[in-house]
């Protein structure tokens, strides 16, 4: 072991977004010596980016609200996808978790009553979205952050995590390098939780940071666990069209919660023609089609998106409440939005499919790896409503930091792992600097982003997976031979090239599970299968596993909601 | 404004290195309509070095990660726009100054957070009624949106000419500082902290922070002045001592 620095913890979380933070306060908390990565500066991560809100059943403003709505709307937003009793968790707890984060000192917009405020949002029967104006990731993360910092928490800043590290079938901890250095670390645990968030740089027009390079997903395929739900991708609806350089960046859904309006280059509100009762407030599935399939049909805006227009509003007003977006829109783009109209087109946001884990202890099917948060799956099913992120990563980080400390306890012996593992890993981490090729990582990024966008995104079809599942070897064979220049210090070049490795894996099981799926159902639509499916499909979740050193994807049965749900599900309230 | 058009070749002269082996190098960018100046600095990272060095997380001005001196000012490079640059003549990219240079366009700004695990953590009286009012937290919640940019640490003369940085927390702190002691629910007294090893009267009030937050907090007005007059009021006011003393009030 004089190789390598070494780390020793009950608890390691990788990870230190809403969900890594939420986990490590539990467990250390608990007791148990807790460790938290971050790829980034502590802060940084990608809940810092989330706008609208928190999804929570407080009826502060709509009394009638309640975790019963929460639940019915979840469900029925994620089109009857997602594990019932993860969904039932979340609608029971999330109003805690927000209380809890008030007590903390997170500072809410009130409502005249002093109470936290909530807005409307798509897919929510009620308003229900605790916010602080469009900043409420930055809120949440900050409030943890002090209050994990003071609870001391060991902190790992700028570290990424190459490898899970195992002993007989048990995850024991880490293997990884300080971004700063590029020296190699060890980090030993218990148990470990992956709270790493989602994939979306795999796709070219993404509302998502350069961390969300699968890593969660990737680490835990390869230690052992089940992914599931993989094909399922949520476009958001609104995201930046012009000018190209802010492509992609999000618009957050509470400017259609504030009264904003979608129309199409006629100036109609074209949302009519798709979801008429719920109209610009329907779920992101179904807006981000119709914004699809307006442009497609030559009804799109100068720059081909649609319009997003909130400013028949008060225009002291939408500064208050979504000021963020006023700067973006002035600052990025010349748009004054308190008088005229944004151009928005959907842009790859989030994925709802990840790591299979039991919903009450967040645990794998590996013992010792939980997993919560953006990298964990069935929670949100076919397609995330939104404001249910943040209320997913405080219920299950809390639950998964709980899972892991009494894990730790459970097994409290010193852990082993394999030596050969780590060794292995370091050679070919090293591999590329050796390499004398004209490409680099980058190079192999940007192609396949093209593959995912081309042949993975928002309509799809048998053929194009079937041409985007057979570019990978290629993909491989370009990666591996891929050119790494300079040191190892804080080199993001040579970082790309595992990042790469992720996403590689982790892209052909997206592809493989949409291609499998044979029916159009939230997020995922073929178009060579466009209805959805009461039948066979509905019945069943994708899984991907490795078999015999192999990435496997198929099928197992959805669990079945017991009957005093399904009654909820099946009410029709007012 | 004017819009630059897609294809027009910009200069860039980036810092690279590490230490005293850091030096300038200049790239040449084919620049895109509405690009900012990490838009460049990440094309140049892609295509042209790929070991270049830089922070950054959101590129939508969320995060605070990517800030830099363009041009010989501290600015986030997600925010700053090629049109509100003389592209005719060679922008120049250099790391924070304040804080010790690792490589390239990063720099070692661990201090801050050693800052900010000294600050007592929000303190709420046991069973308090979380009841209150927007116009009550309108002010918290201007200091709420900083973003831990550090461009206010960055500037401020204490800590980038004298620098103070084991005896002044710097201004992001004090925003910090302001957010809990103006918390309406908050009983914590953080004035000795203020005076002693948070130094806030070694501010001498040049506003410099407040010119280049991103998010527009009124750093000197809002924050530390206030604090300076909170301080004086509670340790150096004789009556209010007596009063206190008396009503046993913070």
């Amino acid at each position: 072991m004089a190789d390598y620095q070494t780390h020793e913890y009950d608890v390691l979380v990788i990870g230190a977004g809403g969900a890594g933070l939420r986990a490590a306060i539990e467990s250390s908390a608990m007791g148990a010596k807790t460790g938290l990565i971050c790829k980034s500066l502590l802060g940084k991560a990608h809940t810092v980016m989330a706008e609208g809100g928190m999804a929570a059943a407080l009826a502060n403003v709509d009394t009638a609200d309640g975790w019963q709505t929460h639940f019915r709307d979840t469900v029925l937003g994620g089109k009857y996808m997602g594990n019932w009793r993860m969904q039932q968790l979340h609608a029971q707890e999330a109003p805690e978790r927000a209380l809890e984060l008030e007590k903390w000192g997170a500072v809410f917009d009130r409502t005249p009553q002093g109470k936290i405020n909530q807005r409307a949002f798509g897919g929510h029967t009620y308003k229900r979205l605790a916010h602080v104006g469009d900043r409420t990731g930055l809120e949440m993360i900050r409030t943890l952050q002090d209050r994990g910092v003071h609870q001391g928490i060991d902190v790992l800043m700028e570290c990424t995590v190459v490898e899970l590290l195992t002993d007989g079938g048990r995850v024991t901890g880490a293997f990884g390098y300080w971004r700063e250095t590029g020296k190699f670390v060890v980090l030993k645990a218990k148990a470990v939780v992956m709270a790493t968030g989602g994939i979306g740089k795999m796709f070219s027009v993404t509302s998502n940071s350069w961390e969300y390079t699968a890593d969660g997903h990737a680490l835990a395929l390869r230690a052992g666990a089940e992914l599931i739900d993989m094909e399922f991708v949520q476009f958001h609806p609104t995201g930046m069209v012009w000018p190209p350089g802010v492509r992609g960046i999000l618009v957050t859904e509470a400017v259609r919660g504030e009264g904003g309006l979608l129309k199409n280059s006629k100036g109609e509100r074209f949302m009519e023609r798709y979801d008429p009762k719920r109209m610009e407030l329907s779920t992101r599935d179904q807006v981000a089609k119709a914004i699809y399939t307006e442009v497609k049909e030559g009804r799109g805006a100068e720059h081909g998106g649609v319009w997003l227009d909130i400013s028949h509003r008060d225009g002291e007003y939408i500064k208050k409440k979504l000021p963020s977006m006023y700067h973006q829109f002035k600052d990025l783009a010349d748009v004054d939005i308190t008088k005229g109209p944004m151009e928005v087109g959907p842009t790859m946001h989030y994925v709802m499919g990840g790591i299979r884990v039991v919903p009450e202890t967040a645990m794998s099917t590996v013992p010792g790896l939980f997993a919560c948060g953006e990298c964990s799956g069935g929670m949100h099913g076919a397609n995330r409503l939104g404001g249910n992120s943040l209320s997913d990563l405080l219920v299950f980080g809390k639950r998964a930091g709980e899972g892991a400390a009494n894990f730790a306890k459970e097994n409290p012996g010193a852990v082993g792992f394999d030596m050969a593992q780590v060794k292995r890993a370091e050679e070919e981490l090293l591999k590329p600097f050796a390499s004398r090729a004209t490409h680099t990582p980058y190079d192999v990024h940007f192609q396949l982003q093209d593959v995912m966008q081309g042949w993975v995104g928002i309509m799809r079809t048998g053929d194009d997976l079937k041409q985007a599942v057979a570019s990978f070897p290629s993909l491989w064979e370009k990666l591996l031979s891929s050119r790494v220049e300079g040191s190892r210090m804080f080199n993001p070049g040579w970082h790309m090239a595992w990042d790469m490795r992720n996403m590689l894996q982790i892209g052909e099981v997206v592809a493989r599970a949409a291609l499998q799926r044979e029916e159009s159902r939230g997020a995922h639509t073929r178009l060579d299968f466009p209805k959805t499916d009461s039948g066979h499909w509905e019945s069943v979740n994708s899984k991907a596993a490795i078999v015999d050193g192999r990435i496997h994807v198929g099928t197992m049965p959805k669990p079945v909601m017991p009957a005093e749900l399904k009654a909820i599900v099946d009410t029709n309230p007012a | 404004m004017s819009r630059m058009e897609t294809g027009k070749q910009v200069t860039f002269r980036i810092l690279r290195g590490e230490g005293d082996a850091a030096r300038e190098v200049a790239y040449d960018v084919a620049a895109e309509t509405g690009w900012v100046v990490l838009d460049a600095v990440l094309n140049i990272q892609a295509k042209q070095a790929p070991d270049l060095s830089v922070r950054w997380n959101c590129k939508a001005a969320k995060c605070g990660s990517c800030s830099a001196e363009v041009n010989g000012k501290p600015r986030l490079m997600c925010k700053t726009r090629l049109d509100d640059l003389d592209t005719s003549q060679p922008i120049t990219v250099h790391p924070m100054k304040t804080f010790p240079h690792v490589k390239d366009l990063v720099t070692d700004v661990k201090w801050n957070y050693e800052v900010n695990r000294r600050i007592k953590p929000f303190t709420p009286a046991p069973n308090a009624d979380f009841t209150y009012y927007q116009e009550d937290v309108d002010r918290v919640q201007e200091f709420r949106k900083c973003i831990e940019c550090f461009l206010c640490q960055n500037v401020c003369h204490v800590l980038r000419n004298h620098e103070q940085h084991a005896h002044f927390a710097g201004p992001r702190f004090f925003v910090r500082t302001a957010g809990l002691e103006m918390h309406p629910l908050d009983t914590a007294d953080r004035t000795d902290f203020l005076a002693k090893e948070a130094g806030v009267f070694m501010c001498n009030i040049t506003k410099c922070c407040t010119h280049v937050c991103p998010e527009d907090i009124h750093i000197t007005d809002n924050a530390i002045i206030p604090l300076k007059e909170r301080v004086i009021d509670r340790k150096y006011d004789p009556l209010q001592w007596v009063v206190r003393k008396v009503t046993g009030k913070k």
